[in-house]
């Protein structure tokens, strides 16, 4: 074993070595380490947050879905509700008119009734004074008889 | 090649590294035994190991910013993967053993990890390949495997050992650094039986700190060299004839695949002390 310069040479060797890969060959070499590590932690990571975000839009989904159903039965028992009013309403109205109507003609019918009456009750009073008439064979002054005429009309 | 020497100068040659240097009569040049390189002093320095060191390192570094070139958030390919791989493994090591923050630890431990490995798996290479090589190309000496080197396993220990007591000092103050190894293992609330334990402390202490470095750069040395050492002589059975050659054939194959398992461990034991002291000048003790 003898020592010489070598010894000296080498170290300087060594420095410069470590220098050299601590500068440009370790940090390269381990940021893309680092960089791939984080890089499948972030997929795993999305992948997870993914299925949770499915899971809560199957959820929604199925809760628009019953809220939907849900509203259209509304609407539909509203529909039929409305329906039912407006036959009921047509009924009513149908009824009121036909009572109306009823009630009219049953007026006209009084009226024309009345009317017939009246008719009758002037040929009644022209057939008895055309009967005194042919009883008294005479004429008698129409005239100075009108006034007992006018009341035996009222009698009947 | 091997027949050419005797066994023993074929392990000295193998073991010899490529010392290049001032001779003692003052010429520059390769020295050409242990003996001359030794007589050249501190101021040489082992061509072999420096080459290979550094274009293993500069390799594994070029391939790896290959990877942090293309490194993206997504799906990686073969080499990008693999190096993601080991850049994990580091990192999870790291973060096992390494309790504070600092941006410099992994990176270290996985320069450590991997040029530790490279220069280690120079050894899986066949002992003749190479110097055989070099040896046609003029070149008298050639050690492939540069941790066999105990400069090179020097280099890295004492590096390691120099962060050790810069984050020391940094974390915990010089006062909190010294008290550390002053106050321990032997401790009083008496202020005279302190002074009493302080140098025996100090010693303990400074023996443990200093052991640190010199079991690390050791460990490895020792280990690559003890498997070099059997490489070597299993290469000598090639000369000793047909059967003996088929016999070390088998041996050789052997040993590389087992030798596979030395050299991974051997760089991951000292990544991990190395992250296992740093996170000890990190932390306060006690």
């Amino acid at each position: 074993m003898n020592f010489n310069a070598t010894l000296i040479g080498q170290s300087i060797t060594f420095v410069f070595f470590v220098w050299f890969c601590m500068k440009f060959v370790w940090p390269p070499i381990m940021n893309a380490l680092e960089a791939r590590k984080k890089q499948i932690a972030d997929g795993l990571a999305a992948a997870d947050r993914g299925k949770h975000e499915l899971e809560l839009a199957a959820k929604a989904a199925a809760d628009n879905m019953r809220d939907a159903k849900s509203q259209a039965a509304e609407v539909l028992a509203q529909a039929e509700k409305r329906a039912a009013q407006i036959v009921e309403d047509a009924k009513n109205a149908a009824k009121a008119e036909g009572e109306r109507q009823l009630a009219a003609a049953q007026a006209n019918i009084e009226q024309e009734a009345n009317r017939a009456r009246e008719g009758l009750r002037e040929q009644v009073a022209a057939l008895a004074v055309a009967g005194a008439e042919r009883i008294l064979r005479r004429e008698v002054n129409a005239q100075s008889h009108a006034d007992l005429l006018n009341q035996l009309k009222a009698e009947l | 090649m091997a027949e050419a020497h005797t066994s023993g100068e074929y392990i000295k040659h193998h073991l010899q590294n490529l010392t290049f240097g001032q001779h003692p009569d003052g010429t520059w040049g390769v020295a050409h035994s242990v003996e001359e390189a030794k007589a050249m002093g501190f101021w040489a320095i082992n061509v072999d190991s420096m080459l290979f060191s550094i274009g293993l390192g500069v390799l594994f570094l070029f391939l790896f910013r290959l990877a942090a070139k293309r490194a993206s958030v997504g799906v990686p390919g073969g080499w990008q993967n693999f190096v993601e791989w080991i850049v994990e493994f580091i990192d999870d090591s790291v973060r096992g053993s390494f309790s504070h923050r600092n941006a410099m630890v992994a990176p270290l431990a996985l320069t450590v990890f991997v040029w530790i490995f490279l220069l280690n798996l120079m050894d899986l290479l066949p002992v003749d390949w190479l110097p055989w090589i070099a040896t046609l190309a003029g070149v008298p000496y050639f050690k492939i495997v540069p941790t066999t080197d105990p400069n090179v396993t020097f280099a890295l220990a004492l590096s390691v050992f120099f962060l050790v007591l810069y984050y020391s000092v940094k974390m915990k103050g010089p006062g909190g650094f010294f008290a550390e190894l002053a106050f321990q293992p032997f401790q009083s609330k008496n202020a005279l039986l302190k002074l009493v334990f302080m140098p025996v402390n100090l010693l303990l202490e400074g023996v443990s700190l200093i052991a640190k470095p010199v079991s690390l750069a050791l460990r490895l040395f020792g280990n690559m060299y003890a498997g070099e050492m059997i490489f070597i002589l299993i290469a000598l059975m090639f000369g000793g004839g047909v059967l003996l050659g088929v016999f070390g054939g088998v041996l050789q194959w052997a040993w590389a695949v087992f030798h596979i398992l030395i050299i991974t461990l051997q760089a991951f034991i000292f990544m991990t002390l190395t992250i296992v002291y740093l996170d000890m000048a990190h932390s306060e003790h006690h």
